[in-house]
């Protein structure tokens, strides 16, 4: 063992685990047909729920037609307004229904109140997303440049930070980092507007290494020195609180050489006076772009986030390498890399298939999307607009994923943590909870001044080509709502709950035409939507409702 | 059954005198359930419970060496707590407690309290998320472990759960989580031992159908795993729920609190009846890197009110335990993926540390003071770190081999290695009444002494062991291992062991000697 080994190695084992089946397959291009079950599969993980709509819409295209609309950003939404006036409290600085996000911070009842609209706002954009991948991007940002808004400690500075995710969605991501790192939501939830040459702070240092860049994979092996030079290099940003930006303090600045270890080629930073001590975080930028482990690191989390959280030696070696290969060779642009993996024959691969754990957000706005909910109109009742977003924001915080406020700066363990990754999600608190939200929408649903969010079974069921035929109906049903294929004898059961018990077609075929025939008579009503209500609860209290 | 009534499942009655000699105990027959597969190897009521402080423990506001006080006012001046307001402890004058701590000093004087000094592990890491996979997992600084401590312990207990669980001998989870995610530490070599609750009153009712075979694709693996956590809450649902509602009164408990609120419904289920031997709670918020205290009195702010939610839960919940006539059963103990730097930044806070105090509690816990104030140089840099006293996982395994009663070749399984044996539990309660040496007993002895000192090339290390196992190994300033002299059983005696330089720089180096249950750190100081 040499030296340094001895003081700052860490044999980084291969985790040997029990895995069922994996693939070989790569990143050449999906040449099988494009199949129904195919783009609901593309859909699934790029969007948050399939709505029969978009299967409509996409119809008879190709795997490339579809690449290009979901690859295509997202506009950018309007900022969130003040719906948070009540009786108890007037934000002074903001009308009801105008934005705050360039208002004066007024004091913590508004900055709090700020915060849950802008949670509100974003759950309102993932419900109300189109067809481009941009807010499942915008997750992954966030996931990855993980922030805490009590941290971040002033809501305008988090709107801000957001939009930084949102605009560099699908971009580059060299320019990405750099925008990240004089962010002035990050430089104080990371202590860098604190970084000054009297005493250092590493915390950020630290995190851009073993987080946002490099991360801890077998060759990263930048050192403790390291992270403590890279500190002083990036000493003297400070924020304006009033104009929410940041900005170059040279007075602060540590002016002395940074050396760098032998993983950075013994790199040298030379300490640089005045306003020239800011260039110094482009070469540690550019510095940290050189490494090999950077564009790995970051193919390793799309993966995990968009495929599956096993990277076995073949998916290492036949999609990660050529995927981090691509990645560099497009300058870190983003986009090639995700048209890559998404029209590959390993990501359309069987065993990439259902093989995904909804995380809390995929599975609340899933339902909400996929089962049509309608919401209070957002311009003419926002106030309840608002308030119904925040409800299914919080009841994802219940079942452990709260959007905006990720447990710490390494994001969600499901995405990181082994052996046990999206498992984490499941337990026997949150399982439940998810049970008990579904039951909840296919039943009476949620009411607050009254206004009501529910599942209409019948409307759902009526998008099918043939309803009245519980074969039909449970074969689309379940295609839309599955990705995984569910056996006959599940089937005859799931037509069981239709037809409650009886072993002929006709009498759910009677029922739900007698509904047609007559919308307006309500006990025909309720002998289809009872069981429909009932299908629908089982399918998703089944485990298979929670993979994609 | 009587708290000690224990026995070792496999063992005939016969042999298990020679043992456990010296204590009374029951002896079952060799009864079929007792040869089930799914009986438990070591038969106890013991209860465990930890209790995790996120984010990394500024140990020196917390348990303070009042004897180095001068020190560590130059190394942290804008943090430190003044003289004056540090909580004494009784039978020392030279370690006091942080003002916020009058929960944990009562319980010091109650004999219920063992205060652990400077608590690590060699070559420390920095990390939070690397750092707590290590106190979790307890493995070393360079090994990668995907099972937890007390998932291996538990599958050592119960090698084929979850088949054949619940059942008659073990009718309740295996360990119990506060909380909506299950720790690593509770990850068994293949499944986790533990279940997560969030409020006993509250389980749901799953619906149970049919359910198709899972495909052998990692697909049907996820659904396996969901299928199984399904099953799983249902099972534990009932008992959970009736132990919690056998318990209809509680000692008061400080509201706003979640560390007490969680540690209530952990004193509940314990006096509900449970048979669960672990639990897990947590408390969040000690990454005080900034504004770690108010600047203008430093006795108050972030930190201290975060350690007076842990000393105000901990002390409600030993109460609750002894109006619930369960305390006897239980011990806790308090952990922290690492201490702080020893010098505070200009920010008001503190940055990654290394080694730092334990809190070891209960009615059966050897009360009193495990080692010795850490020693602050005259000269503090940024960098410098604690060494090592007490590697955590002596910890670990006194608890599980005094505590539990595990053997010393399961121990082998579930730690891994050897570990130096703590005296943390006192005789009357510990497994093994031969442990008898008082770690107390060397103190104000010097054990371990160098000449010339300081040095350039090299020095003897002088050392006196009361024979048996004698490790002696070298430390940094920033608390890495940079070499093991001598790991070997010896003779008692003096002995001199020559510790060249192969290069180090010049500063000040820790010699650290561990002999038993006892060990001694002496300061070196490399020149040039």
């Amino acid at each position: 063992m040499d030296r340094r080994t001895l003081l700052f190695g860490t044999a980084k084992a291969t985790p040997t685990k029990e895995v069922s089946q994996r693939t070989n397959s790569g990143l050449a291009p999906y040449t099988g047909p494009f199949t129904n079950a195919d783009l609901v599969h593309l859909l699934k993980r790029t969007l948050f729920g399939v709505k029969q709509s978009d299967l409509n819409a996409f119809k008879n295209q190709s795997l490339d037609q579809v690449l290009s609309v979901l690859l295509s950003p997202a506009a950018l939404p309007s900022p969130p307004i003040n719906t948070y006036n009540d009786n108890s409290y007037t934000d002074p600085n903001v009308p009801a229904g105008q934005t705050w996000v360039n208002a004066p911070y007024t004091d913590g009842t508004a900055n709090s109140r700020r915060y849950n609209s802008f949670k509100a706002w974003w759950t309102g954009l993932l419900i109300n997303q189109g067809r481009s991948i941009t807010e499942k991007m915008v997750l992954f940002w966030h996931n990855h440049f993980a922030t805490e808004t009590a941290d971040v400690g002033d809501a305008r500075y988090v709107y801000k930070h957001h939009l930084l995710l949102r605009n560099h969605a699908l971009g580059n991501f060299k320019a990405f980092v750099k925008d990240v790192t004089i962010d002035p939501a990050m430089l104080r939830y990371l202590n860098g507007y604190l970084n000054t040459k009297a005493a250092p702070d590493e915390n950020y240092s630290r995190e851009l290494q073993e987080l946002f860049t490099l991360g801890k994979g077998p060759n990263s092996n930048y050192t403790e020195a390291d992270v403590k030079a890279a500190a002083r290099v990036l000493t003297g940003y400070r924020v304006d609180a009033t104009t929410i930006s940041s900005s170059f303090d040279a007075n602060r600045h540590d002016t002395t050489n940074k050396q760098f270890s032998s993983f950075y080629n013994n790199t040298l930073i030379i300490g640089k006076t005045g306003a020239a001590g800011a260039g110094e975080t482009d070469e540690l930028i550019n510095m940290l772009f050189l490494q090999n482990e950077l564009a790995l690191h970051i193919c390793r989390k799309l993966y995990r986030f968009f495929v599956y959280y096993d990277i076995d030696a073949a998916a290492e070696a036949e999609v990660i390498v050529p995927l981090a290969n691509l990645f560099r060779q497009n300058n870190y642009e983003i986009k090639p890399v995700l048209l890559a993996l998404f029209r590959s024959e390993h990501f359309f691969d069987v065993l990439n298939r259902a093989c995904m754990i909804k995380s809390p957000i995929d599975f609340v706005i899933n339902l909400c999307r996929e089962f049509n909910i309608i919401f209070p109109n957002s311009t003419t009742d926002s106030v309840n607009a608002y308030l119904m977003w925040d409800y299914i924001r919080s009841q994802a915080s219940n079942m452990q994923q709260n959007l905006g406020d990720p447990p710490n700066v390494a994001g969600w363990p499901a995405y990181y943590q082994e052996p046990q990754f999206y498992e984490i999600w499941i337990n026997s608190d949150t399982l439940p909870k998810r049970n008990q939200f579904s039951d909840r929408f296919i039943g009476t649903g949620y009411s607050r001044n009254s206004r009501t969010i529910v599942i209409d079974p019948v409307a759902f069921a009526a998008q099918c080509t043939k309803p009245e035929d519980p074969n039909v109906l449970i074969n689309e049903s379940l295609s839309l709502i599955y990705t995984i294929s569910v056996s006959q004898q599940l089937k005859d059961f799931l037509k069981s709950i239709l037809l409650s018990g009886q072993s002929s077609d006709s009498y759910w075929t009677t029922a739900w035409s007698d509904h047609k025939n007559s919308p307006h008579n309500s006990s025909a009503k309720a002998i289809v939507t009872g069981r429909l209500q009932s299908f629908y609860k089982y399918l998703m209290n089944l485990a298979e409702y929670q993979l994609i | 059954m009587k708290r000690r009534e224990f026995i070792r499942a496999a063992v005939p009655a016969a042999v298990i005198p020679s043992l456990i000699g010296g204590f009374t105990f029951k002896a079952f027959g060799a009864s079929s359930w007792l040869s089930a597969l799914t009986a438990a190897q070591v038969e106890t009521d013991h209860v465990l419970v930890l209790i995790q402080l996120n984010g990394g423990n500024d140990g020196l506001n917390t348990v303070i060496p009042i004897d180095q006080y001068s020190n560590l006012f130059n190394a942290r001046s804008n943090i430190i707590i003044p003289q004056n307001k540090i909580l004494k402890l009784s039978k020392t004058s030279e370690t006091g407690l942080h003002p916020s701590l009058t929960g944990l000093q009562s319980l010091y004087e109650e004999g219920k309290l063992n205060i652990i000094q400077s608590v690590g592990y060699p070559s420390p890491n920095f990390s939070h998320f690397r750092a707590t996979d290590i106190w979790l997992t307890a493995s070393d600084s360079n090994q990668v472990l995907n099972s937890g401590w007390i998932g291996r312990y538990l599958n050592e207990e119960y090698p084929n759960f979850s088949v054949g669980y619940p059942n008659a001998t073990m009718p309740d989870p295996l360990a119990i989580q506060i909380g909506s995610v299950v720790s690593p530490a509770l990850q068994g070599p293949g499944l986790n031992m533990g279940m997560a609750i969030s409020d006993p009153n509250n389980f749901y009712n799953l619906i149970n159908g049919i359910q198709d075979s899972a495909p052998n694709t990692p697909s049907g693996k996820e659904l396996t795993y969901i299928r199984q956590v399904a099953q799983q809450t249902q099972q534990y649902a009932s008992v959970i729920k009736s132990a919690a509602s056998k318990v209809t009164q509680q000692n008061p408990y400080p509201t706003g609190n979640s560390l007490a609120d969680q540690l209530k419904i952990v004193s509940r289920l314990i006096a509900g009846g449970l048979k669960t031997r672990i639990y897990m709670v947590s408390i969040g918020g000690f990454d005080t890197h900034a504004n770690q205290v108010n600047a203008t009195q430093t006795e108050t702010g972030t930190h201290a009110v975060l350690l007076k939610r842990v000393s105000d839960a901990i002390k409600a919940f030993m109460d609750d335990l002894r109006f619930q006539n369960v305390s006897k059963r239980v011990m806790g103990m308090t952990f922290s993926e690492f201490g702080r730097r020893v010098k505070s930044n200009a920010s008001g806070g503190t940055d990654h540390g290394a080694a730092a105090p334990m809190f070891v509690f209960g009615d059966g816990v050897q009360s009193g003071i495990t080692g010795n104030n850490p020693t602050i140089n005259t000269v503090v840099n940024v960098n410098d770190n604690l060494p090592m006293q007490y590697d955590f996982r002596s910890v670990y395994a006194s608890i599980l081999q005094n505590w539990f009663c595990v053997p010393t070749t399961t121990l082998n399984n579930v730690m891994l290695k050897d570990f130096q044996q703590l005296n943390l539990i006192k005789s009357a309660y510990s497994c093994n009444s031969t442990n008898t040496s008082n770690p107390n007993l060397s103190a104000g002895k010097k054990l371990i002494s160098n000449y010339p000192n300081p040095f350039v090339d090299s020095t003897n290390i002088e050392i006196k062991t009361q024979g048996g196992h004698t490790l002696l190994q070298v430390f940094d300033v920033q608390g890495r291992m940079i070499i093991t002299l001598l790991d070997s059983v010896i003779a008692a005696g003096i002995h001199i062991v020559r510790f060249e330089n192969q290069g180090w720089g010049p500063g000040i180096y820790y010699a650290r000697l561990q002999n038993g249950s006892v060990q001694q750190v002496c300061t070196m100081l490399i020149v040039r």
